[in-house]
């Protein structure tokens, strides 16, 4: 066994996949890091307590693995979901009832209830160890925005399904948006904004309408809000994270006492 | 919303949850009592009668669980009593529970746990707490308006938020009073002591795997057993009571009840977003970076978990499981009734100065006055709130640096900037539950209250 091991492992087609030997020794451990563009977002070698679970509660990865995981079920899901008033009801139907191994739709929601929960619990993580301290001020800035865009996808997603939940629950939230102060068409102030008596904020054109691309919850909203969700939000997030993950290494890897 | 499901139809719906969920209480302590049982021998534990009581307990304890469970799978109607808590308890805590007990309960909660910190943060103490909140939902489970609004399946991860914040924050704070003994006997953190470094391949590489194997069977596990909600499809015209936001926002939806939409919805949530974002700016508390630590930075642990845990969690968990029809208060033993509607005669602070502190009317400008005229009277009749709001946010914090010794020190460790952001961000947190209590104790609605502009506070 062991040399049938060996043989795959020095083999020209497994080193040319992995640029180096099998990880046995301290040298190629590290080649293991360096030469893995998946694994080099790592540092070669971390201080034990950064390892502990007690310490990170593993949760800035168990958000970002949440996350693939929604990219994943979030692609598979496009495959069926048409977002439109005619369709899109029927397609969760149909996700329900006639696509094989039918948790698709059961595993995006829960993955992304649990990441929402995840970032949460890690942003928490962050405070109590007074990680955001010099020199992490940035990346913990960089984190609540992280958390913002996390809630923004949450929240674009729950209209796609076009249910009474979804567009009830956006609803009540894009109300906010209408009392907005000076934009919003209900908000303090918007009704000075006028130009020769002419109001300049009113429903068709405050911070509601530009949310939803129509005065109420409808066509133009569940296709903006699926552009959002598909597309808009998760690169963003996909950008901030690189730079998130980037700085966790530049700003001298996982706290700890200095 | 709530369909009427009688004792027995929810009994045969929840008691094979209930076989699991009890027979895994009793493993768990099962596992308790010979952890206990090996640890009497670790250096410094108890000896005698006290070595071995921990493990006799968590042995019965185990005992009860498996016997619940045991009586849950014969499903029999007369076990039904068993299963629940007395129906006088339940309906004592619907009376008892209000959104302002809960707000009050949670600020006391906090800080009882922050004093106590050294008692709660003992594994026993933690253990018993577990135990009471399983028995507790495993109880509470067998009351059909419990198990209607706990088990809609987008709720079913907010009860497992609760529990996973409650043991996080026992996790770290166990480890703060740890490192807390330790610094005051001048020694470093815990997290200093192993400093070793270690090769990410193959350590830290394969807890990753490990985390993403456990995390995807659990995912897969939960949406097995859990449909995703999908209810009528979408109709603008049949509005649903409640209409919810999703959870995460019910705390902000919450905050509805007591301020106006453009506070609520736009002004909270931009200072929530800008704290948070400042808040490494406004901490110039160089301990306890990198390590857990509650004594060296109480303030900082005091206030976030102030805004984190009062402000945030619970109201949402308020919106989220005692909020009904008409945005009216239910407890959870309670059946939503779309009837059901709450005293609202609440009257502005402007009124209260003029009409029942003074004997005269509203001040008002004659009817036809001119715009600057018809300002200068509104100005005048929200007067009272104008300067109660101007006192609070601009000479409140000047005085407390001038009159508090502590206060000055904090000022002066943070200079004249910081020092007044952060005093505006925790006064503004604090409005909400003052306003509360105001609301609560004089029927107070609204501070200042402009509806000519949409401007109430
Ligand atoms: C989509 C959301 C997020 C992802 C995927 C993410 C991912 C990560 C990961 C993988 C780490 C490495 C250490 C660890 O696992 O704990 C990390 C560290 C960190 N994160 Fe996040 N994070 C997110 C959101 C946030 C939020 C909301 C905050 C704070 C408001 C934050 C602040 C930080 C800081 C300051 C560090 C450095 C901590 C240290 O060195 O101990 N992140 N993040």
């Amino acid at each position: 066994m062991r040399s049938l091991r060996d043989v795959i492992r020095n083999s020209q087609l497994w080193r040319s996949v992995f640029r180096h030997a099998a990880p046995l020794d301290r040298r190629t451990r590290v080649a293991v890091i360096l030469t893995n563009v998946f694994l080099h977002l790592h540092p070669v070698s971390i201080s034990k307590h950064g390892l502990s679970l007690s310490y990170t509660w593993c949760m800035g990865g168990i958000t970002f693995f949440l996350f693939v995981v929604e990219a994943v079920t979030g692609v598979l899901l496009m495959f069926y979901y048409r977002p439109t008033l005619e369709w899109a009801y029927a397609d969760m139907m149909a996700l329900r009832d006639v696509v094989s191994l039918g948790i698709l739709r059961e595993l995006h929601r829960w993955a992304a209830h649990a990441m929402v929960i995840a970032a949460m619990l890690h942003m928490y993580r962050v405070f109590l160890t007074g990680s955001y301290k010099p020199p992490r001020e940035f990346n913990w800035v960089v984190g609540v925005l992280l958390l913002v865009l996390t809630l923004l996808l949450s929240f674009t997603g729950y209209l796609l399904p076009w249910d009474q939940l979804a567009i009830w629950a956006i609803t009540v939230g894009s109300n906010m948006a209408r009392a907005a102060p000076l934009v919003g068409f209900e908000g303090p102030g918007a009704s000075w904004l006028t130009v020769d008596g002419i109001d300049l904020i009113t429903s068709t054109s405050d911070a509601r309408f530009g949310l939803l691309g129509e005065r109420f919850v409808g066509e133009f909203t569940l296709n903006r809000f699926y552009v959002l969700h598909c597309v808009a939000i998760p690169l963003g997030a996909g950008l901030l994270m690189a730079i998130h993950f980037w700085r966790v290494r530049k700003d001298g890897g996982i706290s700890g006492p200095l | 919303m709530q369909g009427h499901v009688s004792e027995l139809e929810n009994l045969a719906g929840v008691s094979g949850f209930l076989v699991g969920w009890y027979l895994i209480a009793a493993l768990a302590n099962g596992g308790a009592a010979v952890y206990w049982w090996r640890q009497r021998r670790a250096p410094g534990g108890a000896a005698g009668v006290q070595a071995w009581l921990p493990s006799l307990l968590w042995l019965a304890a185990a005992a009860g669980f498996l016997g619940l469970s045991a009586v849950a799978l014969s499903g029999q109607p007369s076990a039904l009593s068993l299963l629940s808590l007395p129906q006088p308890l339940r309906d004592a805590a619907d009376r008892v529970l209000g959104p302002t007990l809960v707000m009050v309960g949670a600020v006391v909660l906090l800080v009882g746990f922050y004093f106590g910190r050294q008692f709660f943060v003992r594994s026993g103490v933690a253990w018993s707490v577990l135990n009471l909140a399983l028995l507790g939902l495993g109880l509470s489970l067998t009351d059909p308006d419990f198990v209607a609004i706990v088990a809609r399946p987008d709720n079913v991860p907010i009860v497992g938020l609760v529990f996973l914040l409650g043991f996080f924050t026992w996790l770290a704070a166990r480890q703060a009073v740890r490192n807390d003994r330790r610094l005051a006997r001048h020694e470093p953190p815990l997290e200093a002591v192993d400093q070793q470094r270690v090769l990410v391949w193959p350590d830290l590489v394969y807890i990753e795997l490990i985390c993403m194997v456990a995390l995807m069977t659990l995912l897969l596990v939960w949406s097995i057993l859990l449909k995703a909600p999908l209810e009528q499809p979408a109709s603008t015209v049949q509005t649903p009571n409640p209409s919810k936001a999703p959870w995460y926002f019910l705390g902000l939806q919450e905050l509805l009840m007591y301020f106006d939409p453009w506070m609520a919805g736009v002004v909270v949530p931009a200072l929530i977003i800008f704290g948070l974002m400042v808040l490494p700016y406004l901490d110039v508390n160089a301990q306890g970076n990198g390590y857990y630590t509650i004594g060296e930075r109480k303030f900082a642990y005091l206030a976030f978990q102030f805004g984190f845990l009062v402000l945030w969690i619970v109201p949402m968990l308020l919106g989220t499981f005692c909020r009904g029809p008409n945005w009216s208060f239910f407890g959870l033993y309670e059946t939503w009734d779309v009837h059901k509607v709450e005293a609202l005669n609440n009257v502005q602070l402007s009124e209260r100065f003029w009409i029942d502190w003074l004997g005269r009317p509203l001040p008002a400008a004659p009817a036809g006055a001119a715009g600057w005229q018809q300002l200068c009277a509104v100005m005048l009749r929200e007067s009272p709130g104008l300067v109660l709001l101007g006192v609070y946010l601009l000479v409140l914090p000047g005085a407390l640096a001038r009159y508090s010794r502590p206060i000055w020190a904090l000022r002066n460790r943070q200079g004249r900037c910081r020092y007044w952001i952060t005093l505006w961000l925790l006064l503004l947190m604090a409005l909400l539950p003052l306003k509360m209590l105001c609301r609560w104790l004089f029927n107070m609605n609204y501070f200042v209250a402009i509806p000519e502009y949409f401007f109430n506070i």
